[in-house]
């Protein structure tokens, strides 16, 4: 029996390292993966959540009951949608090293070229 | 049973299949030497023991005794962990693939497969998810192809890995869309329900035909895709441009020598037998096979092994048969293969495959 | 039970420690293969949560394909080692302590009154079956699923377009 806290703390570490990267990293591909972890980070909080209501039911205020497994659901849906932004943000980043020759962030400043 | 003999049970089983695969693995180098030199007209190994059976062990020892070189501007740690990855992971997918019913020894009963569980009441459990882990150990396994490329510092080691990881994630796809067909039929993602749902003949219009319940024969389709999709995917001529000789001297591994290349070698030929297993499992009906009633109950447990060896050595000599007859396709023409051909076939077979299953309710 | 506090535990540090790793490391690739412990790890813990479908495809998607997505670019583009800029200087005043901040009060609001949760438990029942999941994917949320599907659609046609050479 494991404190639902606990679960809950190391997904906010894990959501703290992500953004503690996103804001100090310098590399373009390494500030995308620190924004995959945080996406991960709140994927563990809903599967976490979706066991809690499971073993305790919960009512909402309009009365209707909390569908546990709609956690599981939410999760697929964060992973389609970090599936399609790591498809078209990778190809952005492709695009910026042909023309900039460079992948740290702190060069790519200027719009022209 | 308590949890001390399950894990008795468990070592004595992990222990026992992944012995007799890799025996089973240095033997298909022999088969496959043997066959391919008669397909050629020539003899094969024939020297090292009588027709050449020693042939492995010979190979075998040579590996241990060569020299381990490990090239100077390589990326030690990933040059390493690369083959180690590919072997494991290609070892994983056995642990959930059942080779038949149950096996009774000196009184205690277990499934006959690494992660099955008996119950007291006589029911087998399995992992309700045994489908879905050999395809994410598939996934996996295409890192041990990328990082090898890539650690060994060299052209020709990089060129080949983009293009077998290329080509390995392009035909997953086709092979994960086949499977559909068979989850549709059987309704569970659980290897031993779907050899389950297998049992007994088609009844068609009330009639009873002796075919048996194999999933073949509605999925004929599903099945020629999917075992295109595998030579692809275990890199297997005619699909093997990433490790042709004559290409690109030997693709990923040109830098590995001795221990670090069998693994590699070893890792292909583990995968073909989880194809060849699985395809036994799904469309042809796993371990079912004639009944010999007579026969004592030790036998009786263990001719379902037979029937399945049976069927995995079939797809095994397929292998080889087209090793031996087909040239390979030009990188162009396979990855046109994989994305225009294979997997629109693919979603056409679901959506024919799933009209039919909720026409007859 | 003791050994599933221990089993998280365990999956724990290993994920907290790829997540380090990932920070610590300044090649690309190592960050990469980092953020891939980090995945598996947290698909063992959903497997703690009896999460199984969750798990598989995590190892299938995130693992499987969105990586090998992240370190083939990190291959083909030849990311070397990351250098420090002036920029770098100003994010790391700003923003450690902001993050530390973040991470205080999180954490002490959850060590404070993480009493008043529960405790979750290896459910022997069958809760995260692949059956329930379909069912309410295909019947309460058929809209968001059709549309996450056009989606997909769009980001396939994008990284095309972006991903050609001029002329």
């Amino acid at each position: 029996m494991v404190p639902l806290s606990w679960y809950l703390i190391l997904s906010a570490i894990l959501f703290c390292l992500g953004v503690f990267g996103f804001l100090l990293k310098r590399n373009i591909i390494t500030i995308f993966m620190s924004i995959e972890l945080m996406l991960n980070a709140v994927n563990l909080s809903f599967v976490a959540f979706a066991n809690y209501w499971n073993s305790h039911p919960h009512k909402l205020a309009s009365g209707a009951d909390v569908v546990p497994l709609s956690g599981h659901v939410f999760v697929f849906f964060v992973m389609v949608v970090a599936a399609a932004e790591a498809a078209v943000g990778l190809a952005i980043i492709i695009s910026v090293f042909r023309t900039r020759e460079t992948l740290n962030v702190d060069q790519v400043n200027l719009l022209k070229l | 049973m308590d949890t001390t003999t399950f894990i008795i049970v468990a070592v004595i089983k992990i222990a026992l299949v992944v012995f007799i695969m890799l025996t089973g693995v240095a033997y298909t180098t022999w088969l496959e030497r043997k066959l391919v030199g008669r397909i050629q007209n020539r003899w094969g190994p024939t020297r090292v023991g009588p027709f050449g059976l020693l042939q492995p062990l010979a190979d075998g020892i040579k590996f241990i005794l060569k020299e381990d070189m490990i090239p100077d501007n390589v990326h030690k740690g990933l040059f390493i962990l690369a083959p180690m990855l590919a072997l494991t992971m290609s070892l994983i997918s056995i642990a959930v693939i059942p080779f038949g019913e149950t096996i009774t020894v000196a009184g205690k009963t277990t499934a006959l497969q690494i992660s099955g569980i008996t119950h007291s009441g006589g029911g087998i459990s399995d992992i309700n998810i045994g489908l879905l882990i050999i395809l994410g150990v598939t996934s996996i396994g295409v890192y041990g192809v990328a990082l090898a490329g890539w650690s060994s510092n060299s052209k020709y080691s990089l060129l080949g890995s983009l293009r077998a990881s290329a080509q390995m994630i392009s035909y997953e796809l086709a092979l994960g869309l086949s499977l559909v067909g068979i989850l549709l039929l059987s309704g569970t993602l659980s290897l031993r329900e779907i050899v389950g749902a297998q049992s007994g003949t088609w009844v068609l219009a009330g009639q009873n035909t002796h075919i048996p319940h194999w999933f073949i024969f509605p999925q004929i389709i599903g099945f020629f895709i999917y075992l295109l999709a595998a030579f692809a995917e275990t890199n297997r001529i005619p699909f093997d441009l990433p490790e042709a000789e004559t290409e690109l001297v030997a693709g990923y591994h040109t830098e590995y020598s001795s221990m670090k290349f069998a693994m590699f070698f070893m890792a292909e030929y583990v995968n073909m037998f989880t194809v060849a297993c699985l395809a036994s499992l799904l469309f042809f009906g796993g371990w079912h096979g004639p009944h010999i009633a007579s026969a004592p109950a030790l036998v009786q447990s263990l001719l379902p092994v037979l029937w399945f060896a049976l069927k995995v050595f079939f797809f095994i000599f397929l292998y080889i048969w087209i090793r031996g007859t087909l040239p390979r396709f030009r990188y162009d023409q396979l990855m046109a293969f994989g994305w225009k051909f294979l997997l629109p076939l693919a979603i056409a077979n679901i959506i024919v495959t799933s009209l039919i299953v909720a026409w007859r309710g | 039970m003791i050994i599933h506090q221990v089993l998280f535990i365990v999956f724990g540090i290993i994920c907290v420690a790829g997540a380090v790793n990932l920070l610590a490391q300044r090649h690309p690739i190592n960050s990469a293969l980092s953020l891939v412990v980090v995945m598996a790890s947290l698909a063992l813990i959903y497997l703690l949560l009896g999460a199984e479908f969750v798990a598989a495809i995590q190892i299938i998607v995130y693992a499987g394909a969105i990586m090998v997505l992240f370190v083939f670019v990190i291959m083909l583009l030849n990311a070397g080692e990351e250098e420090r800029t002036r920029g770098s200087r100003i994010a790391l005043l700003i923003g450690v302590p902001g993050v530390v901040v973040l991470a205080g009060t999180v954490g002490w609001l959850l060590v404070h009154s993480g009493g008043q949760l529960g405790s979750v438990s290896i459910s022997s029942s069958n809760f995260g079956e692949t059956h329930s999941i379909a069912r309410l994917l295909f019947k309460d949320f058929l809209l968001p699923f059709e549309i996450t599907s056009v989606l997909i659609l769009i980001a396939i046609m994008g990284a095309v377009v972006l991903g050609k050479r001029e002329g």
